[in-house]
């Protein structure tokens, strides 16, 4: 019997953001009739492009059992460069720069916590700081505007398509690859459940370790792009706590902030599911201040969520020793009682 | 080595006069053995003998002070365990090197995972699972190569690590301890590998303390103590007494204690009446008196550790109740247990037993402190606790360079669990659980715990000891459980106890269940 009520609770641990997402939209779709419009999907998935990149990378931080709280500096670092000294670049050119400044973002990240072993945590709370100060300065706290062309990547679209879905959906791909069927994907894996005995089966952790900071700060800038595009002024505000968000679409989507547990698909999802909420309160013209409130329950949630579900995981592997005849739930059984 | 002089093949793996000295104290004193293909080679010794600083070496962990080691003739000197691997050398040690998270397949190849085209880093997967059929028939165990590691049980997970070795095209396998979190059945299916792998033509090196194993596996039984190599014979020779005798330097004539001058009370201390679990337990009943010490014998998933970890309040039980002394225990926790005069033995001392970064007297006064502290504003009696604690160590032969300043981490295994035994001995404990009291100790410190135990008993203390050495049950235990599929299935009354009842009992399945 426990062995199958355990079962129960961690399918429904698994399966609660998908619930979560079900109450949502049946919630939002009687309070609104034009939350269920096709242009409104749409749009939310336009709106929710930047956090599920940026989502992306950090998924793969949370893999090593990671955490980066910079990447919110790295948006702003990068789209206040850009904004300021090279306005007129074309989006073709002015994507690359903000990559190049997010993968240095990263790369200093990379260092202090793999080159001189300084906690995550800490490293990138200091880079958070440093990099939004260093913005500030550089704007001098005034707002920095996107040129034209980065403007019309953040209207364009192709086949209907806004141009921030295809970008993501490019990014997702490879990403997806990368996490599936690389030895670097498979590695994020090994290095999040024995980071040690990683190192012993000849895994390069440390430079893996680098490269995934790497990727986050450099995927931060991509989706500091986007947001950029969308919204047309970079504000002292520019990626403001974005890190929440994005650690909550992980989390939400099912990846654990142990490590070793989770994946890009869950974090696209979780993210999805943020602004689906946060799009239904826009339109069922919920007080702006509630926003917080509803989003920060939402991270609770997800962070309850990973905590219980590693609890239950945790006591499912638990062997169990004996048949009991009245209950079925016996498969465990019969195998770990060999 | 002269012997082999005369043959034209060189020994797989030869060491000559390893030595290893830490902070200008010499640890390992001249170590020189050889390993022939096909053979298996026994390394014994208590700890600390430098067994372990041996394996390091040779694992590329640590580098050797002065001394020679060569593969197969060639010059062997590794920088770091992958230069083992390349050398050959794979290792089979007591904690896996697998990833729970990942697929059999996956950890088969995680040293290089086969690529379709070699400059795309593509995973050929088709061919990782191919790999993976192979490598798990050669071990004979008969599970999808998807299947992720943390769905398999514990021997289980062994057939895959050692598939890894082979993987490697490993031509020396290293098992260190490899038995120790086997069930018998799992345990049995090693050593018949083990021994096709011999006939395969590998060479295994095998340290185990448990000397029934090394003589049934092992062609040869090389001997450590203090660092030096004290003894070497074919296994022929190797009876266990000569084997006991090396390790220590002095005969050991009796392991285990007299039996003397302890009298059994009809008063019970402890008394459990139908715990069940379901899933776990069923139907657990036995009483043990006062001086009584009563083992619980088992095989690995019989119920034993989780039948302990209910009666001290660890773990839930849905059904019956447990009395100490008399008392009822109402309230199932550990706090409860202890304060009716329950003391608990974990098997895991590193774990749940000790505070592995204080010091000795630190770690024994923890469990008085809740008693001398009952109103917990008031402050600690520190000085009354000391000299008890200092005393108890000094009575309990702990050998630390300073009880109030070394880090238990730094005792060996023996001195870690009498420390955890004199922490639960301060709190005069009226029934005493122990789960595994002489995991991974030497057979010298093992002489010394029994004792402990003895002595226990004398003053009144009702014990319960679980082990999966049966011999420890025989030597120490007036009465002895018999437990299988989480049910107590037999009782046997010493002190003479017939090895193969008991045996047979803890190997009966579950009524009804093929």
């Amino acid at each position: 019997m426990p062995s199958s009520t355990l079962a129960l609770k961690f399918a429904i641990l698994r399966a609660a953001p998908i619930l979560l997402f079900a109450v949502v939209v049946v919630l939002f779709s009687i309070l609104s009739p034009r939350f269920l419009d096709v242009q409104n999907f749409a749009n939310i998935f336009t709106q929710s492009a930047h956090v599920a990149i940026i989502a992306i990378g950090m998924t793969f931080v949370l893999l090593v059992a990671g955490v980066d709280l910079s990447i919110g500096a790295s948006m702003y670092v990068s789209a206040a460069v850009l904004g300021l000294y090279l306005p007129q670049l074309p989006a073709a050119a002015a994507l690359p720069v903000m990559v190049v400044i997010g993968a240095l973002f990263g790369a200093i990240n990379a260092t202090f916590i793999v080159g001189l072993r300084v906690a995550a945590f800490v490293t990138t709370l200091a880079t958070l700081f440093i990099g939004r100060g260093l913005a500030l300065y550089l704007s001098g706290t005034k707002m920095v505007f996107a040129g034209d062309a980065v403007l019309a990547f953040g209207q364009g679209s192709f086949l209907g398509i806004s141009l921030a879905v295809w970008l993501f959906a490019v990014i997702f791909v490879v990403a997806y690859w990368l996490q599936q069927s690389t030895p670097f994907g498979r590695y994020l894996y090994a290095i999040g459940s024995d980071r040690d005995g990683a190192r012993k089966a000849g895994i390069p952790v440390r430079r893996v370790i680098f490269a995934v900071y790497v990727l986050c700060g450099l995927l931060a800038a991509v989706g500091g792009f986007v947001s950029f595009s969308q919204i047309a002024v970079a504000s002292s505000t520019f990626g403001y706590q974005k890190e929440f968000a994005v650690i909550a679409a992980a989390v939400l989507g099912g990846t654990s902030l142990f490590g070793g547990r989770g994946g890009i698909v869950g974090s696209v999802f979780g993210a999805v599911l943020i602004q689906t909420v946060q799009n239904g309160l826009v339109l069922v013209n919920a007080n702006p201040y509630l926003y917080p409130l509803v989003i920060s329950a939402i991270i609770f949630v997800a962070v309850l969520l990973d905590s219980q579900r590693t609890r239950v995981l945790d006591r499912l592997t638990r062997r169990q020793i004996r048949l009991e005849p009245a209950t079925d739930g016996g498969k465990r059984a019969a195998r770990s009682g060999t | 080595m002269s012997r082999e002089g005369a043959n034209d093949v060189p020994p797989v793996l030869s060491v000559e006069g390893l030595r290893k000295s830490f902070f200008g104290i010499e640890v390992l004193k001249g170590v020189s053995f050889s390993l022939e293909a096909g053979k298996a080679l026994g390394v014994i010794g208590e700890n600390g003998s430098g067994k372990s600083t041996t394996m390091n070496i040779i694992n590329g962990l640590l580098m050797p002070s002065a001394g020679t080691m060569s593969v197969a003739g060639k010059p062997y000197a590794p920088s770091n365990s992958q230069d083992a691997a390349t050398a050959g050398i794979a290792f089979i040690q007591q904690e896996l090197n697998l990833f729970e998270n990942l697929t059999i397949a996956e950890n088969l190849a995680i040293r290089k995972l086969p690529r379709r085209v070699s400059w795309l880093p593509h995973i050929a997967k088709g061919e990782m699972r191919r790999q993976a059929i192979r490598l798990l028939k050669e071990v004979d165990l008969d599970i999808a190569p998807e299947t992720p590691v943390n769905r398999l049980a514990q021997g289980e997970r062994q057939l895959v690590e050692i598939a890894k070795a082979l993987s490697g095209d490993a031509r020396i396998i290293v098992f260190d301890e490899p038995t120790t979190s086997l069930t018998t059945r799992e345990a049995t299916k090693l050593f018949s590998l083990v021994g096709r792998l011999k006939a395969r033509g590998l060479a295994i090196l095998y340290i185990s303390h448990i000397l029934d194993d090394v003589r049934r596996l092992c062609d040869d039984v090389v001997v450590l103590r203090d660092g030096s190599q004290v003894d070497g014979f074919p296994v022929a020779e190797a009876t266990i007494p000569r084997m006991v005798n090396s390790m220590l330097g002095r005969p050991l004539s009796d392991l285990f204690p007299p039996r003397s001058g302890r009298k059994r009370s009809d008063r019970p201390v402890l008394d459990v009446r139908d715990v069940s679990q379901p899933g776990i337990v069923s139907g657990i009943r036995f009483q043990i008196m006062a001086g009584e010490i009563v083992g619980i014998a088992g095989l690995m998933g019989s119920g034993r550790s989780e039948t302990a970890r209910i009666l001290f309040g660890l773990d839930p039980a849905a059904t019956g109740e447990v009395r100490v002394q008399g008392q009822l225990v109402a309230e199932r926790s550990p706090r409860a247990c202890m304060a009716a005069g329950m003391a608990f033995l974990t098997e895991d001392r590193r774990g749940d037993g000790l505070m592995m970064a204080e010091d000795v007297l630190t770690n024994m006064k923890l469990a008085r402190l809740a008693d001398l502290a009952r109103s917990s504003v008031a402050s600690v009696p520190d000085a009354a606790l000391n000299e008890k604690a200092t005393a108890m160590a000094g009575s309990m032969r702990i050998k630390a360079r300073s009880l109030e300043r070394q880090p238990v981490r730094s005792l060996s295994g023996g001195n870690q669990q009498k420390v955890v035994l004199g922490k639960w001995l301060l709190r005069e404990p009226a029934v005493f659980i122990l789960d595994e009291p002489t995991r991974g100790i030497d057979v010298g410190a093992k002489a010394e715990i029994y004792g402990l135990i003895q002595k226990l008993a004398e003053q009144g203390a009702g014990v319960l000891m679980i082990s999966s050495e049966f011999e420890e049950l025989f030597g120490t235990c007036d009465r002895i459980l018999t437990m299988a599929h989480g049910e107590i299935v037999a009782e046997f009354v010493g002190p003479d106890f017939d090895r193969a009842s008991v045996l047979a009992a803890a190997m009966q399945p579950q009524p009804g269940v093929a």
